[in-house]
């Protein structure tokens, strides 16, 4: 199941009719509690309507002492559960809303770190060069071919390559540490300085895909001479350790490429894709 | 009384980039304050989930949220299919404001809408509140 068509759990903390305020404390606890377990929760007050979500379930949680308010416009397929937390501490609550995430077949928070690329369509030309550039499947083109990223989960965790080489920096990363990736305002200086937009391939000393190749070429004819693994080894982490330098894009991402051709095959793919939607754009 | 401005506000969980007391200091002051507001554990995967309840809360008028940078909050929602109403939407950036300064214009009644408009450079950009 896709992110965007999982159901989630909703939990909405009630402090109405037939729910008596928490105290204070027990309150920020059990709020503290269910958003570190990755719950999105309602706080509703007196007077507040309780309603569900469109898509998934929803958990109330009230000091209920046996009545329960009542659920106003409840969809189909949609399940709403009461739950009396009289007298049960944070830990409990936060286990009783998992338990519930677990029957109702809810998204489970937390085994996905929400790291993807978040486009400033403002900034955004359109040029198609993150879409070039990926090697993950994670950007694509809507049915105006209008560059979008798509698949979210193919991104691969801490690494902002993509928006390094956006020329207009309209890729954020809103968990990155700095701006303008983080989702800072741009500057100026940004835009001058060539530095933002780590030019990868020149990194490699040109084309890196060529680079690529001409590495995988040597590489057959020096194993098919002298089989030096060791050597092999060591021209690779070198190159690695400078991309993960001048990119910041994490080791373990570096480590974890496939080979040289199945990288050229990838970026053949994406290249094409590009330029077919950059083709549909001129028309 | 006119609408009052509804409360979002982001724990960042799956992150370290806001500071935790900041953080916490706001949920604290949200949790007592005897206002209804929505606490969601993490913007980003609410976004990529593109879960129905930020549209819900994109067309339910005035709001404000506190999260990170408003540029980034502005295109989460947009990534949702929720786009945030530009009048009527203010971010609070905790990364970078105090608890306090959070705390003060999330109760203050008043909507300082600061969505940025167009391709912003840092000239440009709208100030956050003193």
């Amino acid at each position: 199941m896709s992110l965007t068509t999982a159901a989630t759990l909703r939990v909405v903390l009630y402090e109405g009719t037939d729910s008596p305020p928490l105290a204070s404390t027990d309150r920020f606890s059990a709020l503290t509690a269910l958003l570190e377990k990755g719950f999105a929760v309602t706080r509703a007050v007196a007077g507040g309507r309780v309603a569900p979500h469109e898509r998934g379930s929803l958990l109330v949680l009230g000091q209920f002492a046996g009545r329960t308010p009542e659920a106003e416009g409840v969809t189909a397929g949609t399940t709403v559960r009461f739950q009396d937390i009289t007298g049960l501490d944070a830990a409990r609550i936060a286990q009783r809303a998992e338990a519930v995430q677990t029957e109702t077949g809810a998204a489970r928070h937390g085994e996905w770190k929400p790291w993807f690329p978040v486009i400033d369509y403002d900034r955004c030309t359109n040029c198609m060069q993150c879409l070039s550039f990926c090697l993950f499947g994670v950007y694509g083109v809507d049915e105006q071919n209008k560059i979008q990223a798509q698949n979210h989960d193919n991104c691969k965790t801490n690494c902002p390559a993509c928006s390094r080489v956006c020329p207009e920096a309209a890729i954020m990363f809103p968990k990155y540490k700095a701006g303008p990736i983080n989702g800072d305002v741009v500057q100026d200086s940004d835009m001058g300085k060539e530095k933002m937009k780590i030019d990868i391939s020149s990194l490699l000393g040109g084309d890196v895909y060529s680079q690529l190749r001409q590495r995988s070429d040597a590489a057959k004819a020096r194993f098919s001479k002298e089989r030096d693994d060791k050597k092999a080894l060591q021209e690779r982490q070198k190159c690695l350790t400078k991309l993960a330098q001048g990119g910041d894009i994490p080791m373990e991402v570096l480590m974890n490429l496939p080979a040289p051709e199945e990288i050229l095959r990838r970026a053949e793919e994406a290249k094409a894709k590009a330029q077919a939607a950059l083709a549909a754009n001129r028309q | 009384m006119p609408d009052a401005p509804r409360i979002l506000y982001c724990h960042c969980q799956y992150a370290q980039v806001v500071p935790p007391e900041v953080k916490e200091a706001v949920l604290k002051k949200l949790s007592d304050s005897g206002v209804a507001f929505d606490a969601v554990a993490d913007l980003c995967e609410m976004s990529a989930r593109q879960d129905p309840s930020l549209k819900r809360l994109a067309d339910g008028g005035p709001v404000k949220i506190a999260a990170c940078f408003p540029r980034a909050v502005k295109w989460l929602f947009h990534t949702a299919k929720a786009d945030l109403p530009f009048d009527t939407a203010e971010v609070l950036n905790m990364r970078v404001q105090s608890a306090e300064e959070v705390c003060a214009a999330l109760f203050n009644g008043e909507v300082n809408a600061n969505l940025p408009k167009g391709k912003v450079t840092a000239t440009d950009a709208p100030k956050a509140p003193a």
